[in-house]
């Protein structure tokens, strides 16, 4: 079994192949740079260095959003044209769920990873580790981070926050939720592609011609229109 | 004997998915259009991130029908040619990552396209190109006349300064509450009316090539404003009839004048606009009186955008050694004049 993994949903891009419980190699950078310029370069690359050929491909996995719009259709784009051309599965991963797989192996409490939407709002959701495994307790979402600070207030256990963004919101949560936040360190904050490939080894396989990001928030045109129409929108 | 030249070409530059096979350059194989306008109808126009979304949804669907139509795998072919630019960027960038991806896996050289190279190249799939040639492109996003000396080399002479023609057809349209998009609704309107309002006609400077279509569309609307303020009412028809003579007016004493300059053994129709009636009437009448010019309308289905055009540019620039590598990006403002 041979997974590329692959994550241009937001500015991290990450790349990574792993073998028979091995990590063969893997990329990433945390950089503004184009992704779309970058990522075949960087898959090609790897899997030179790791002289393993497209059709010693076994699955490939890819990061879904949220995100970037355009960033997470890259990724999804060249997954899917890859997996469907060579006639291998594909599996979808939320990109909150990647960050929070790493570093939340060893901690005993829930783990909010988080991207910054802009007005501050954050794409988050809410995970954990019960027997070895890493569950969703609150799916991916968009939310506003003082309603989301409330939220974990709630909760009965530490909260591990992760994310390149943090800078942008931890004052917030320090202040609602004070020693119940927990902050990862910066070497922490990029998804790692490995993981990304290790979750996707084990979770079922996509329609690949039917799959697409996980966008969570309709197209501004789309909302505005139904808005107008008089259609109510759900959540 | 030559082995055949198979060429797939990727097109989403805008609000359709396309992909075509196309053999030796001149023969369909397969040609798959996912169009998308019934999404972008209740906007009144394409929505950029809804297009993006659109490909996404309809990217492998399509290229597998391509390979099914034309009965061949990934194997058999020698090139994948892709829509670099110009176009919407989110849009362009779908057919590129797909293209980028297709030409790794399966290790076959990856051809960059420009679209209007693309919709020149249509009329190679209806005859065989004699040089030199003039192609006059009307669409929605252009409206030039490029000189073409040889295959692959491309000279743009004259361009609009401001809109596209098809720009301005869809603007009229809107005035006459017409539903998007609007160039054929006035297309048909015109054919039962007159071009009784006497509009401007943009020549520009003396021996100019170029074009000018903002006057034009003002005059229109204020001469719908200016009847209704008299309480008169301008037969719709009339007013698209008075529009169409005006921009195809220009368009063919233009094309006509650079053919005399430039001493071409062809001219070519190109662009989504060339599907318009008028505009080939006109041509058609224009150039049957200049003996010695041969005058080549592609069909319908080749006017608009498609990939089969992508494929057979594609097959020409393929034959030059023009590649990209796996770094190719989507360019929205790509000129044509580059690949010279
Ligand atoms: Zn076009």
């Amino acid at each position: 079994m041979t997974i590329l993994s692959i994550d241009t949903s937001n500015y991290a891009l990450g790349v990574a192949l792993i073998e028979d419980n091995q990590v063969l190699g893997e990329y990433i950078t945390n950089l503004k740079k184009n992704h779309s310029v970058r990522i075949m370069p960087a898959i090609h690359t790897l899997m030179k260095d790791c002289e393993r050929a497209p059709s010693d491909l076994t699955k490939v996995v890819v990061a879904k959003g949220p995100g970037s719009y355009t960033g997470v259709r890259i990724g999804v784009t060249i997954a899917k044209t890859l997996a469907w051309s060579l006639k291998i599965p594909l599996v979808g991963v939320s990109s909150l769920e990647i960050l929070a797989s790493g570093i939340g192996r060893y901690f005993d409490g829930y783990i909010s990873p988080l991207f910054d939407a802009r007005r501050g709002q954050v794409y988050t959701g809410l995970f954990r580790y019960q027997s070895g495994v890493l569950e969703s307790i609150k799916e991916d979402r968009l939310v506003m981070i003082n309603d989301w600070a409330s939220t974990l207030k709630e909760l009965d256990k530490p909260v591990l926050f992760v994310g390149n963004d943090l800078p942008l919101h931890q004052a917030v949560l320090e202040d609602t939720l004070s020693s119940q936040a927990v902050f990862a360190a910066i070497t922490e904050h990029n998804p790692r592609p490995s993981e990304l490939a290790l979750l996707g080894s084990v979770k079922q396989a996509e329609d690949i011609h039917s799959f697409v990001p996980n966008y969570i928030r309709l197209a501004e045109a789309e909302t505005k229109w139904l808005e107008a129409n008089g259609k109510i929108l759900k959540g | 004997m030559k082995k055949d030249q198979w060429i797939m070409g990727l097109e989403t530059s805008c609000d359709e998915t396309a992909v075509a096979i196309i053999k030796n350059g001149r023969e369909i194989a397969a040609n798959i259009v996912a169009s998308q306008i019934e999404s972008h109808k209740r906007f009144g126009g394409v929505v950029p991130e809804i297009a993006s979304r659109h490909h996404v949804e309809q990217i492998t669907i399509v290229i597998e029908e391509a390979l099914n139509q034309a009965n061949l795998s990934f194997s058999d072919l020698d090139g994948i040619a892709v829509t670099e630019g110009p176009g919407l960027v989110g849009a362009l960038l779908i057919g590129v990552n797909a293209a980028k991806a297709l030409a790794f896996a399966h290790n076959i050289p990856l051809v960059p396209i420009h679209h209007i190279a693309g919709h020149i190249y249509a009329n190679q799939l209806v005859t065989e190109l004699k040089f030199p040639l003039l192609s006059l492109v009307v669409s929605g996003g252009h409206t030039e006349i490029v000189y073409m000396k040889e295959h692959g080399h491309f000279e743009v002479i004259g361009e609009t300064r401001d809109d596209a023609a098809g720009e301005a057809y869809d603007k009229v349209a809107r005035t006459l509450n017409l539903p998007y998009p609007g160039g054929p609704h006035i297309d048909r309107l015109a054919q039962g009316g007159k071009d009784t309002l006497d509009l401007p006609r943009a020549w520009l400077e003396e021996g100019s090539y170029d074009f000018s279509f903002s006057g034009l569309k003002s005059a229109v609307i204020n001469t719908v404003h200016n009847a209704e303020q008299r309480g008169e009412v301008i037969a719709p028809e009339d007013l698209a009839a008075s529009f169409q003579a005006s921009v195809i007016d220009v368009l063919v004493k233009k094309i006509i004048r650079a053919t005399a300059e430039y001493e071409v053994k062809q001219v070519l129709l190109a662009g989504g606009v060339a599907a318009n009636k008028g505009l080939r009437m006109a041509l058609e009448k224009a150039f049957s009186e200049k003996s010695g010019i041969e005058l080549v309308i592609p069909p319908l289905n080749l006017c608009t955008d498609n990939a089969a055009m992508i494929a057979a540019a594609g097959s020409i620039m393929f034959e030059k050694g023009i590649r990209a590598d796996l770094s190719l990006n989507a360019n929205p403002g790509l000129d044509i004049e580059i690949y010279n």
